[in-house]
């Protein structure tokens, strides 16, 4: 495979090839988390690490790691930095790691990190590895500030906790912060995504 | 301490007002990727109970007499990813030895249920919430229905679709996305019979 330019990696990861919208890979936490943007970007910022940091060890690994055996040392080695952040979150953001209850751990089973580590990091030397996860990571952190940024703005009328719509509490939209609105906008997302990518293909065949 | 709930109401709950899928947002991968057929929706959500009830009671287990006496918290994320991969492999290869029938029909199913993050997430819920025994089998069976019966819904909803005509980019995720936020606004309706955290 030929080496692939940074920013190259970065452009493809964060906007052709977005794993939530193009991929619909790592789902179930980008639901969940997105009713404040604080969660969103400890949640974001937390996959990216796990991501980076997983495809870099499993990318220095890639040779000596049995091939049947790879997916169980994989799941171990995202386990093994998904507790570092959970103990990370634990000690610094308590607050924060307290909303984000089960969902922190469930950062093992965030398809995306395998997906990288499948499709990337066994075919590609370490340092690159690392950059294409770390960059999958941000294009899905991403993803979660802006289903958030609705979310938040008009189900709270916060944006990072702080007041930017005045007006009383039966004005905004509750039904932002309840778990529909969440499949609402990621869906009009990818409607809007997949429409605009067949209209480009279709100008191509032409 | 266990907290003080029914179990009963905890099963009735976790089906229908914190419903693992429309409320949890847990095991959207699958969810998402099998309901184009009804059949085979019916089986995974078979396969997804079974293993739900079986992970979660073991888990319990293993919690409360290996990780909680030595306090080994900080290794309890990689014993339940190991537990749920060992089990659904030793069920696969026993379910293959004593019950073809079953295997032939969930068999396919059961690696994926390695990665469906419902699994780990109702272990998770279970530890955060204190169950005690009884609650958490109610717990992770309430929430095996109740992914069952929204992976069934969604897949007959999908083949009743299938030959609608539909704006360009919507077929696929997409309209699955829409279509489960409306059956999740219907789910709301159920949040008045009562309320687990």
């Amino acid at each position: 495979m030929a080496a692939e330019k940074l920013s190259a990696n970065f452009k493809r990861n964060m906007f052709t090839e977005n794993q939530v919208l193009r991929a619909i890979l790592g789902i179930c936490s980008s639901l969940a988390v997105t009713n404040t943007m604080r969660n969103s970007l400890v949640m974001g910022l937390g996959v990216a690490f796990v991501t980076g940091l997983s495809s870099l060890t499993l990318s220095a690994m890639r040779e000596v790691i049995p091939h049947r055996i790879r997916m169980l040392v994989q799941t171990l080695v995202i386990a093994v930095y998904v507790i570092l952040v959970d103990l990370l979150l634990q000690a610094y953001l308590p607050e924060v790691s307290k909303q984000l209850g089960p969902y922190v751990g469930l950062i093992i089973t965030n398809c995306i990190i395998m997906g990288r580590a499948e499709a990337y990091a066994q075919s590609n030397p370490p340092i690159p590895a690392m950059f294409d996860g770390f960059f999958a990571g941000l294009g899905y952190a991403m993803i979660l500030l802006m289903v958030s940024f609705i979310r938040e703005l008009l189900g709270f009328g916060t944006l990072f906790g702080f007041q930017v719509i005045h007006t009383a509490p039966e004005n905004l939209w509750t039904i932002m912060i309840m778990p529909p609105a969440a499949f609402f906008i990621i869906g009009s997302m990818i409607w809007f995504i997949s429409a605009r990518a067949a209209r480009k293909a279709a100008a191509k065949a032409k | 301490m266990a907290p003080n709930i029914s179990p009963l109401v905890i099963l009735i709950a976790s089906i229908f007002t914190s419903n693992m899928i429309l409320s949890n947002f847990l095991g959207m991968c699958s969810y998402l990727s099998v309901s184009t057929e009804y059949k085979t929706a019916t089986g995974l959500g078979m396969a997804v109970t079974l293993v739900l009830v079986l992970t979660t009671a073991i888990n319990w287990l293993v919690y409360t007499f290996i990780i909680v006496p030595p306090e080994l918290y900080y290794l309890q994320y990689i014993i339940f990813i190991m537990v749920i991969a060992a089990l659904v492999q030793i069920l696969e290869m026993g379910m293959d030895r004593y019950m073809p029938d079953l295997h032939a029909k969930l068999g396919i199913f059961l690696p994926l249920i390695t990665v469906n993050c419902a699994i780990l997430g109702v272990t998770l819920f279970m530890v955060i919430r204190h169950y005690n025994f009884i609650q958490s089998v109610l717990f992770s069976l309430g929430s095996g229905l109740g992914w069952w019966l929204a992976i069934n819904m969604l897949a007959a909803i999908r083949e009743k679709l299938a030959s609608a005509k539909l704006p360009p980019g919507v077929k696929g995720p997409a309209l699955s996305f829409i279509i489960t936020g409306i059956m999740a606004m219907a789910f709301i309706g159920f949040s008045g019979i009562f309320t687990i955290q």
